[in-house]
This record gives C-alpha cells, sequence and structure tokens, in this order.
C-alpha cells in the first residue's frame, strides 16, 4: 500500500497488541478504540504498561504481536504522513533547554513543515501565556512553565491523535486547571486525547472513558461512583490492590485534597 | 531530496545554536585534543627532533581520541529531556536527522582538526602542508568515515545505561580500517620522498568505505531508532 499524503482518521483501533522486552512481557493482548471527540484515561499502578501503550500509539514502538490501526492505515503504511497527526507530551517535557521559548517552538514547527513557523510559535507562545518571555532560555523556566510550552509544542500542528504521559505532575492547582480547560477544547475540535495519569481527583469529570491496565492487561471502568471509587473496585476486581483497596488510595495513586 | 536537506539544516542549525550558548562539546574536546597532543610530543620530541614517522600516528589518533569523546556527547541533548522522541516523531525522513546530527558533529572535528594539524605541524616538523590538497581529503574523508559510522553507533546506544563503555567497543573495530587508512595516506604524504601515487590510493579507498558506511547507517538508522 503507497504511502498517504494525509493520514487523517476519525479512530484508533488497537487490535490484540502485545508487547515484549525480552522475556518481560509489557502488554498482553490488549484492545481498545478511541474516536475523535473523546478523552480517554490510562490508569493503572506503576509498571502496568500505561507508558508502553502511549508507546505504541505514538508509533514510537512497535508492537510484538497484534496491530495499531489510525483509520484505514498502519504506522507502517502512513509512516510521516501519520506522524503528522499525532502529538505526543510525555513525562519529559522533549524541549531542549539551552534554546528560548520561541527557538524551540520554531525548530519543531520547522521539522512540521508548518507555513510561517514564525508566526506559529508566537501564536503558540500566546496561548502559552509566555508571550513575554519569548525569547528567555527554556532552562530558567519553572516546571509549570515549561509544561504550558511543551504542550503548546505538542499542538502546533494541530494533531488528530493527542497523548500525554502524567501531563499533571508538578503542576499547581492553576496550572492543572488551564490544562483541564485545555483538554476540554481539545474534546471540543474533535481530537482524540489518550492520558496516563495518576491524579484521578484532576481528570475526575473530564475523561469520557477511563480504562485500567493491569498486568499488561486492558479492562473498562464501570459506571457509578467517583473515578476514584471505579479505580479502586477496578483495582480490587483483578487482585492487584488486596490491601488497601476501600480505605485510602491505590498503588501510585495521587491524593489531591 | 530538497525536504531531506531541509530537514538536516534545521537539526543542524539547532545543534549549532545550542553549542553556541554551551560550548560545551567544543571545549572538551578542543581541550582534550590539545592535551593529547603536547603529551604525545613530550614523548615522542627529543632534542627538538621528532621520531620519525610518529607525526601521521599521532594525528590520527588524537582525532580518533577526540572524536570519540564528541561522539559519546552527540546524542546527549536529545537524551535529556527526552527530545529524542520528540524529533523521532517529526514527520520527516528519518535518515535526515541522522545527516544533520552528522553534519553537526563534523562541523566541530573540522574546528578540532584545524588546530589539532597546525600543533602537530609546528611540534613535530611534519611538513603536513606539502600537500595540502591531499591532506585536506584524507582528512575529511577519514573523518567523514569515523564520524558516520560513530554518529549511527551514538543513536543506537543512546537509551543505553552503558553507552560511555560500549561506543568505544564497538566504534574502534569498525573504524580501525578508516584509522589505519588516515595514517598511512598521511605517512605517505610527510615522508622524506613523499609517495602520492599512494596517498591517491588511500583516498580512493576512504572514499570507498565511506559510501559504504554511509550508505548503511542511512538505510539501518529508521529501524535502529524505532524501539
Amino acid at each position: 500500500m503507497p504511502h498517504p499524503e494525509t493520514a487523517d482518521f476519525e479512530q484508533v483501533t488497537v487490535s490484540d497488541v502485545s508487547r515484549y522486552y525480552g522475556r518481560r512481557r509489557a502488554l498482553s493482548g490488549v484492545s481498545l478504540t478511541c474516536s475523535a471527540g473523546q478523552i480517554i484515561g490510562l490508569l493503572g499502578p506503576n509498571g502496568a504498561g500505561k507508558s508502553t501503550l502511549l508507546g505504541l500509539l505514538a508509533t514510537i514502538t512497535e508492537p510484538s504481536a497484534g496491530e495499531v490501526r489510525y483509520g484505514d492505515w498502519t504506522a507502517r503504511e502512513a509512516g510521516a504522513a501519520l506522524r503528522a497527526r499525532l502529538g505526543f507530551l510525555s513525562h519529559d517535557l522533549q524541549l531542549y533547554p539551552e534554546l528560548s521559548a520561541r527557538e524551540n517552538l520554531e525548530f519543531f514547527a520547522g521539522l512540521y513543515g508548518l507555513d510561517h513557523p514564525t508566526e506559529r510559535a508566537l501564536e503558540a507562545l500566546t496561548n502559552a501565556g509566555l508571550r513575554d518571555r519569548a525569547d528567555d532560555i527554556v532552562e530558567g523556566f519553572s516546571r509549570g512553565m515549561r509544561q504550558r510550552l511543551a504542550l503548546e509544542r505538542v499542538l502546533l500542528h494541530s494533531p488528530r491523535l493527542v497523548l500525554f504521559d502524567e501531563p499533571f505532575t508538578g503542576l499547581d492547582e492553576a496550572s492543572c486547571g488551564t490544562l483541564v480547560a485545555r483538554l476540554r477544547g481539545l474534546r471540543a475540535a474533535r481530537r482524540i486525547v489518550v492520558l496516563a495519569t495518576h491524579d484521578l481527583d484532576v481528570v475526575d469529570g473530564v475523561l469520557d472513558r477511563a480504562v485500567i491496565l493491569r498486568r499488561g492487561r486492558v479492562h473498562e471502568l464501570g459506571p457509578g461512583g467517583t473515578l476514584r471509587e471505579r479505580y479502586q473496585i477496578g483495582l480490587a476486581d483483578g487482585g492487584v490492590a488486596r490491601r488497601g483497596a476501600g480505605r485510602g488510595a491505590g498503588p501510585g495513586v495521587v491524593v489531591r485534597p | 531530496m530538497s525536504e531531506f536537506l531541509r530537514v538536516a539544516w534545521l537539526v543542524v542549525r539547532k545543534d549549532l545554536r545550542v553549542e553556541s550558548r554551551s560550548r560545551e562539546m567544543l571545549f572538551t574536546t578542543l581541550f582534550f585534543a590539545v592535551s593529547c597532543v603536547l603529551v604525545f610530543s613530550f614523548g615522542f620530541v627529543r632534542g627538538g627532533q621528532a621520531v620519525e614517522g610518529a607525526a601521521a600516528g599521532i594525528l590520527w589518533i588524537t582525532i580518533a581520541f577526540s572524536g570519540t569523546l564528541a561522539l559519546g556527547r552527540a546524542f546527549e541533548r536529545e537524551r535529556y529531556h527526552d527530545a529524542l522522541r520528540g524529533l523521532l516523531l517529526a514527520p520527516v525522513d528519518r535518515p535526515a536527522i541522522y545527516v544533520g546530527k552528522l553534519l553537526g558533529l563534523l562541523l566541530l572535528l573540522a574546528v578540532v582538526e584545524a588546530v589539532v594539524v597546525v600543533m602537530v605541524a609546528f611540534l613535530f616538523r611534519a611538513p603536513l602542508f606539502q600537500h595540502s590538497g591531499l591532506l585536506l581529503a584524507l582528512l575529511a574523508l577519514g573523518t567523514v568515515g569515523f564520524a558516520s559510522v560513530g554518529t549511527l553507533f551514538s543513536a543506537m546506544l543512546v537509551r543505553t545505561k552503558s553507552r560511555a563503555v560500549l561506543l568505544p567497543v564497538m566504534l574502534y573495530p569498525v573504524t580501525i580500517p578508516v584509522l589505519i587508512m588516515g595514517v598511512s595516506g598521511t605517512a605517505a604524504l610527510i615522508q622524506p620522498e613523499p609517495d602520492l601515487v599512494m596517498a591517491r590510493l588511500w583516498i580512493s579507498l576512504l572514499l570507498f568505505f565511506d559510501a559504504v558506511f554511509l550508505t548503511l547507517a542511512l538505510w539501518t538508522f529508521e529501524p535502529v531508532m524505532t524501539e
């Protein structure tokens, strides 16, 4: 199949995907469908395979078995055209600290082949609330400022599928609120948002669906109750949270007062 | 092709900009190279007379050692803050990223070599500038061969914990032919009776090596960088 010129899609389908690192099984027979206009939460204890699944969706990692389809395409079929529709904000922010905020954005705008990279960078800086710090070196930015800049970097090219790995880590309440508002904006713009997080209280009410990864397998969380309660039940069902379920946070869960 | 070169240029420009602010790689590599030549000069120059044939070997071993030091740092900027993932996710030909990193490294090594050649010529009384065109060809082709293999290995090892140990272990066995060709070609140029035919033969062999290893590196970079 020839590579497409553009590879836009409305749905991502993960079908029976497994991923092994040597003899260690990170994901085992995972199936998941994500549609445009949805925010999907990937929950689970540390080491459950959330980052591996995000890596697979981002086409950085290849599945050992099964396939991921983006509309009609697989990553191998669509290649660079598909990558133009993906955005991935990992826990590490993928910025060059020695460059200024503007230079970082212009560099990535150039890589994505965007027209008028300078104007796009300034627009992104405005969205990040960093217009007045445009020419400051990123090394001097606070975690929150870097996070906002990194988010705008990821969204520079208007990706269809936006992936977040622990996006709330290190953010204060105000920055969390800004990020949540941005997530809602992405949903309204019919993007597909997949985020892995331990901050259950922050994303409660934001997610359209939540799935829990447990020992490399994925399970949909049931309806009813707060996200934390549903998460606890999901963990306890699998016998992961043998202790602690029902009397506080499960493993790796951040409690925000 | 123009898109490929545009991306490579973006990567080079970014690396130069970062280096111009930190000067980390340039200073480290240059300082090491200068120290290396100075130490050798104390060992191989007696009474103002250098040991015969030492200059060519010292020139290339300095290039190899300082080049290894630079290669070890080549992808560090991408490793910090996971910027490599950002690069690999961009909708570009991934070999263009390799070429950009390689060109940045070649520019750095060119600066280092300019200093090292002058130092070796002066301290070892080596007539390096007698056939400067041929010497330039030897240095350019030898550096491209060494750095093309090294940049690929450096990228391969970027996620490995023991990369500092593994890089030289992997690099030297593959690049030994480049160093032998470089030393032999340079020795042919600076011996009392320069053997230009032999020097040209070594240049041709270096050209062949470069073509093979650059092709292999461009071919393997994408699969190597996919986890």
